[in-house]
């Protein structure tokens, strides 16, 4: 072995600027026609930024989950309000074929979830009604197995479309709130449901209104049954969903409200449960308050019909009507619109967010009557997200998929359990807090001594070998191997320009390309953006 | 001689022993601590039973657990006239508690009253006075290392055997953390995890960066002797009781103080009683804490355990055979030269009456008051270092230690 250091000998540092050039130019060619009108008059109106600044480099790391060749190009071509504006119109950003055609073959894709959650419903009840032994345990395990593959299956798309959609804010926004709104894989059937509950209670309405959202996911099995919702009934009270609803998921915990609150709220939510069978026999009178969406259902006849008074409003029995009128007065609420404004910067901008820039977005939040693409607007093109560029830790999740995104840059990998192993080692897997607050947002939560040790390792899997993220998803024996080229043309573009010294000198003393690799993925130019 | 300067000598003449060749030498002398911190409020009524309270099987017409009866020698364990141990626990728990090893502090917890499990989490591992400004970088372990540890020392003593580091153990001194869950190799040779250590020279994760690539080394070289041991197939623990045999050797050899948390304690719906969820999770934690006193070996007289939990929960079952967040809550302490074998603190008797707002059991044993005390006697701190973990707390003596 040599003690010479290793230096990237394909493109030496001063034929940079060159390429920074070619690299526009290409990434200009390749960029997909512009489909309307209006898109060519804004493509030809935007001027090509000749030299990306490092707070450029940030801005696109911080919208997005890394940096690659695409999203550098678009950044070029269009600038920064009009690239926030295409980002937040989630119309028109097809996934690339070969991904697109990854996910259509999935299971996943297909199902529908009342159908699904009745026949498992069945299976289980059948396997229950079997005499103890190896044969319950077998079919049991044939059940579980089944479902625990429909989870891969979710966690796999979402792995992919977060590596490979162009629409980057709308997959960050997708983790955010699939992240707010948490739910639990291992609870009770949960693993049949996580893949609907993405895609249906919170996908349409990351940029959408927040009542919405909070509405969809309240009527979504997966958190019903993981916050115990569908065992709320009168005189049956479960107050788990309604006190997380106000304190993890609107108002935050602080906000003023009591165990009275508490109390009455989930004597509201009585009766919203699920049922994926035929409609419960219920005297007439409560008939036309029977409603069913889905495997939603408000059963009157497990609603508590006496008024409540709710943070101080008086909310009269009348059925599933309460409920959306209390997650309106919820929602209106001042601390609503701060606590969202604050996980909100939290996540996007600093661990401790300027109060002014929280507030700015609350207003925002209220003027608009919680519209999420106004909030995001107000909080990306604020002079404070400028000032904080640059300062924040990626947790786990960040930092796995902008390692994967900027080694491979756009090539399609086949197997992503090696992301998966590596999000569940660095402590935040998907679906995976068992919890319902989430994965914490901060810096303090993920570069503990262990779990930088840990994310250092993963670095070298990553820059040392394919570390299997070419594999077959079936199992079968690799046929692949080698490892990625990191100081690669996007590398001289937007790394290495603004690299800290510290980095360089490590860079320097690397042996290999590998092991060049690995301290480029560890380094903190890597680690923060 | 007092027992304190028994145990002194004790753990001198171990010193000698030569059992650590590690980074960091355990101060001789040194009492060991490690804080059990049972996530999610464990339902601790069905834990330590009232079982002379009717009124506790009258509010728990499915779940409660049955009176002990010498005739049923796997039913619950009556530790005097009043409590009585889940059968869960009988023979790890409760047979240390008969050779006085354990002691039970009931109506234990904190003055929060969110009854949020993240709030009071927080608020406990803080370790601060409720209703003041909260400083996230200071949790009370963090200032109990502090507090041991002298400007000679060798390095940190204090570990926390998880993935991420708790907010008890944030602080300006970074504590190293390592869940031993899972070990393999370490990656690095010494000449890379320089340069990813100067890397980082002068960032403010450098402290981090530099103690995760040392523990990493370290913790693989403590257990060498159990892959050697695997290698023979020798019969190998599973789950949390593996895991806590690896601390309790990290903590013969290396720390003084230790964090471990454990999940799954959150039972809104069917609980189970003598057997069910909450009773196999309970059996897992005593087969655990019995494996982590035994790898300590005779270390173990020179070590106190404490299990807390962020509440209670509700007296009387709710509608779906589980329970609902309550207030306080049982402490547990264990230790191998424990003053143990009975029920400490401030107690009641189990009535209605007895009850908080008529739901769940009162706070009579304030957590920072009980864990201050331990802390004086088990270290002799001095009323500055005690004010310095625990402001604006007087520490109770329960004279366990």
């Amino acid at each position: 072995m040599t003690d010479l250091p290793y230096q990237p000998r394909r493109f030496a540092r001063h034929r940079a600027p060159i390429l920074v050039g070619v690299a526009a130019t290409l990434a200009a060619c390749a960029a997909p026609a512009p489909r309307t009108a209006a898109d060519a008059q804004n493509a030809a109106s935007a001027t090509p930024m000749l030299t990306l600044h490092r707070e450029d480099v940030l801005w696109i790391d911080r919208l997005s989950f890394g940096l690659d060749t695409r999203i550098v190009a678009d950044y070029r071509r269009f600038g920064r309000e009009r690239m926030l504006e295409r980002q937040l119109d989630d119309a028109d950003h097809a996934l690339p074929d070969a991904i697109a055609s990854q996910i259509d073959v999935m299971e996943v894709a297909h199902v529908d979830v009342v159908q699904q959650l009745a026949g498992v419903q069945a299976a289980y009840k059948s396997i229950n009604a079997l005499p103890d032994g190896a044969d319950k345990e077998q079919a049991r395990k044939v059940l579980n197995d089944a479902g625990n593959k429909l989870a891969y299956q979710a966690i796999r798309r979402d792995l992919l479309r977060a590596l490979y959609s162009p629409s980057q804010l709308q997959e960050q926004m997708v983790w955010f709130w699939l992240n707010h709104f948490s739910v639990h894989q291992y609870k009770g059937n949960l693993r049949w449901l996580i893949g609907d509950y993405e895609e249906h209670a919170i996908r349409p309405h990351v940029f959408g209104h927040f009542r919405e959202l909070v509405l969809a996911t309240l009527e979504h099995p997966a958190m019903l049954q993981y916050l115990d919702n569908q065992q709320n009934a009168a005189g049956h009270l479960n107050e788990n969903y309604a006190r997380e609803l106000m304190e993890l998921h609107t108002l935050g915990v602080e906000a003023g409200y009591t165990q009275e609150d508490v109390q009455q709220l989930a004597r509201i939510l009585t009766g919203a449960g699920i049922n994926t069978g035929d409609a419960p026999k219920l005297k007439p009178e409560w008939r036309p308050l029977y409603v069913r969406r889905g495997a939603f259902e408000f059963n009157p006849a497990r609603h508590d019909f006496g008024n409540k008074i709710l943070l101080g409003h008086a909310i009269d029995g009348k059925g599933l009507g309460e409920i959306e009128n209390a997650v309106t007065l919820i929602v209106r609420q001042p601390a609503c619109a701060h606590f969202i404004s604050h996980q909100l910067a939290s996540y996007f901008v600093a661990d401790n967010p300027p109060p002014r820039l929280v507030d700015k977005m609350a207003q925002t939040f209220q003027h608009s009557d919680g519209d999420i693409a106004a909030v995001l607007r107000t909080m990306f093109l604020a002079p404070e997200f400028n000032a904080a560029l640059g300062g924040k830790f990626k947790d786990p999740t960040r930092y796995v998929v902008s390692a994967v995104r900027f080694a491979y840059d756009g090539r399609p990998i086949s197997n992503t359990r090696p992301l998966l192993n590596w999000l569940n080692a660095l402590g935040e897997g998907p679906y995976n807090r068992a919890t319902p607050d989430g994965y914490p947002l901060g810096e303090l939560s993920w570069a503990s001594p262990g779990q930088i040790s840990r994310r250092f390792e993963i670095a070298r899997a990553i820059g040392s070998g394919n570390a299997g993220l070419f594999d077959p998803e079936d199992g079968t024996t690799a046929t692949s191997s080698g490892f990625p080229q990191l100081s690669n043309r996007l590398y001289f573009e937007a790394l290495e320009p603004f690299l800290a010294a510290g980095t360089r000198t490590a860079l320097n003393r690397a042996n290999s390309q590998q092991e060049w690799n690995t301290f480029l993925l560890s380094s903190p130019d890597f680690n923060y953006e | 001689m007092n027992r304190r300067e028994l145990l002194q000598i004790g753990t001198a003449a171990l010193a000698g022993v030569g059992v650590s060749s590690r980074l960091y030498a355990a101060p001789a002398g040194g009492a060991r601590f490690l804080l059990v911190f049972l996530r999610g409020g464990y339902d601790s009524t069905n834990v330590l039973i009232p079982y002379t309270s009717s009124f506790y099987y009258e509010a728990r017409p499915t779940i409660a657990i049955a009176r002990p009866d010498v005739a049923v020698p796997t039913g619950a364990l009556a530790l005097d006239s009043d409590w009585a141990l889940s059968p869960a626990l009988r023979d790890t728990i409760g047979a240390m508690y008969l050779q006085r090893q354990v002691a039970f502090v009931p109506f234990a917890g904190t003055d929060d009253l969110s009854r949020s499990h993240f709030e009071t989490q927080d608020s406990i591992e803080l370790g601060q006075p409720i209703g003041g400004a909260r400083d996230y970088r200071s949790g009370f372990m963090a200032r109990l290392s502090d507090a041991l540890t002298s400007p000679a020392s060798s390095g940190p003593a204090a570990i926390a055997f998880t993935d991420a580091l708790p907010l008890s153990f944030q602080g300006a001194t970074p504590v190293p953390n390592m869940s031993l869950k899972n070990l393999g190799k370490p990656p690095f040779d010494q000449r890379q995890a320089r340069i990813l250590t100067d890397m980082y020279a002068g960032h403010r994760l450098q402290p981090a960066v530099a103690n995760g690539l040392e523990l990493r080394q370290e913790v693989a070289h403590a257990m060498a002797d159990e892959m050697l041991a695997s290698g023979r197939d020798a019969i190998n623990s599973k789950g949390f009781e593996l895991e806590a045999e690896r601390m309790g050797k990290l903590m013969r050899d290396t720390y003084r103080i230790g964090f471990i948390d454990v999940g799954g304690w959150d039972t809104h719906v069917n609980e189970g009683g003598a057997q069910g969820t909450l009773a196999s999770n309970l059996s897992g934690l005593g087969r655990g804490l019995q494996a982590f006193a035994q790898s300590l070996g005779p270390e173990w007289n020179n070590t106190v355990v404490v299990v807390v939990s962020e509440f209670g929960r509700t007296f009387r079952e709710n509608g779906d055979r589980g329970t609902d967040h309550g207030h306080g809550t049982v402490y547990w302490v264990l230790g191998g030269a424990l003053h143990g074998g009975l029920i400490a603190g401030e107690q009641r008797r189990l009535e209605r009456a007895t009850l908080f707002q008529d739901r769940d059991y009162p706070v009579l044993n304030d957590y920072r008051a009980v864990l201050g005390g331990l802390f004086r006697s088990l270290w002799s701190l001095s009323p500055t270092q005690c004010d310095r973990i625990f402001r604006q707390t007087q520490p109770v003596e329960l004279s366990l230690v």
